[in-house]
């Protein structure tokens, strides 16, 4: 049993949890001359996050469950292409939503008749694996085949935190503008799709659709790539096709 | 800002290392900051100055590498570093390889007292 939350993980949680997984290589010390020594660390800063995001997903494993972070700037078309893969996925899912404030998100998604988790963050501007472990307690797993974890509406900081899904989405809007992906490189290289959205504005905006494709793949090559817009139903069955998939090809 | 959030993951991690080793002090961090990390070097250098203090590492002497992507190519078998946010290797242009750094934030040493 997890001594901080209860959670039924228990031996490698509990590695995880009392583990010093420290590796002290190389300690020099030389008493006679002074009391200093060099120690050598090499340990990922965020290491306990990636700890914790590994427990996610054991507890999603442990589910069947496959989870999916979902990332862009704000207004990019998240919460709208859950409310419309609501009404056609043949998949159930559940969210975990991430805001600074309010709860309108998770709202929108549970009028949808979908079940959603709101996190307000107050200012952090990303969620990080401590946030959506607590979160997860607040979902029936059982349910569910796949949770999405809708993160904080910003293309720079939630790229730097495992949250311990298996898979990230990556939306980026027409109306943003070209570059956005030569800007935000290390978001477009987490990324295992990536979802051009509101394609249908094409027609008014001067972007070059496929150039943009170009430099992700030069980011990330093989990446999966979908044009999106919820007024054409195919482009969102796609989407779900694609997760199916996915979630079919985890064995 | 997320530069903070990292610097009590970093303090942390510091104090930690300290206690584990019988220490007080700290004297001397390194960190090796990947360029696809995510994280500003010189933000990253703001925040440590600021919320040391009051923690081990007060008085200590900040060092940061800035640690460019190396790649390891399963074509050519080389390793390359690489100058662009190209995954591709330079010598033969293939995209299957494995990145051996470049993309993380490490704590690598600290000096104790």
């Amino acid at each position: 049993m997890c001594a901080d939350c209860g959670c039924s993980i228990t031996d490698s949680h509990e590695h995880h949890h009392h583990h010093d997984d420290e590796r002290l290589e190389n300690v020099h010390s030389n008493p006679q001359l002074n009391d200093k020594k060099t120690v050598d660390v090499i340990k990922k800063i965020l290491d306990k996050n990636d700890h914790e995001a590994s427990h996610n997903r054991e507890h999603f494993n442990k589910h069947n469950i496959m989870a999916i972070n979902l990332m862009s700037s704000p207004g990019a078309g998240k919460t709208t292409l859950l409310e419309n893969l609501a009404s056609i996925a043949d998949f159930k899912f559940a969210v975990i939503e991430g805001d600074l404030e309010t709860s309108k998100d998770a709202q929108r998604l549970e009028e949808k008749g979908i079940q959603a988790y709101q996190i307000q963050t107050g200012s952090a501007c990303h969620l990080d694996a401590f946030m959506v472990h607590k979160a997860l307690h607040h979902i029936d797993m059982d349910k569910i085949d796949v949770c999405f974890v809708e993160n904080v509406g910003n293309l720079v900081c939630p790229a730097s935190y495992d949250v311990g899904t298996h898979l990230n989405i990556v939306l980026v809007s027409i109306p943003e503008g070209e570059d956005k992906i030569a800007k935000y490189p290390v978001m477009f290289r987490q990324a295992d799709l990536i979802l051009f959205t509101k394609t249908d504005l094409l027609p008014y905006f001067n972007y070059d659709i496929e150039t943009e494709k170009q430099i992700a793949r030069k980011i990330k090559p093989n990446v999966d790539i979908l044009e999106v817009n919820i007024n054409d139903i195919e482009s969102i069955q796609k989407v779900a096709s694609w997760i199916k998939f996915k979630q079919q090809m985890r064995g | 800002m997320h530069e903070y959030s990292i610097v009590q993951s970093l303090l942390d991690q510091c104090e930690e290392t300290a206690r584990n080793n019988n220490a007080t002090k700290v004297t001397k961090v390194v960190v090796k900051i990947g360029v696809m990390s995510g994280v500003e070097p010189d933000l990253l250098q703001i925040a440590f100055d600021t919320f040391k203090e009051g923690t081990m590492c007060e008085e200590c002497e900040y060092i940061q590498q800035i640690q460019p992507i190396v790649i390891s190519c399963h074509k050519c078998n080389t390793k390359s570093t690489l100058e662009k946010n190209e995954y591709c290797c330079p010598k033969c242009q293939s995209v299957e390889l494995d990145v051996i750094d470049g993309e993380d934030l490490l704590l690598m040493q600290l000096e104790l007292e």
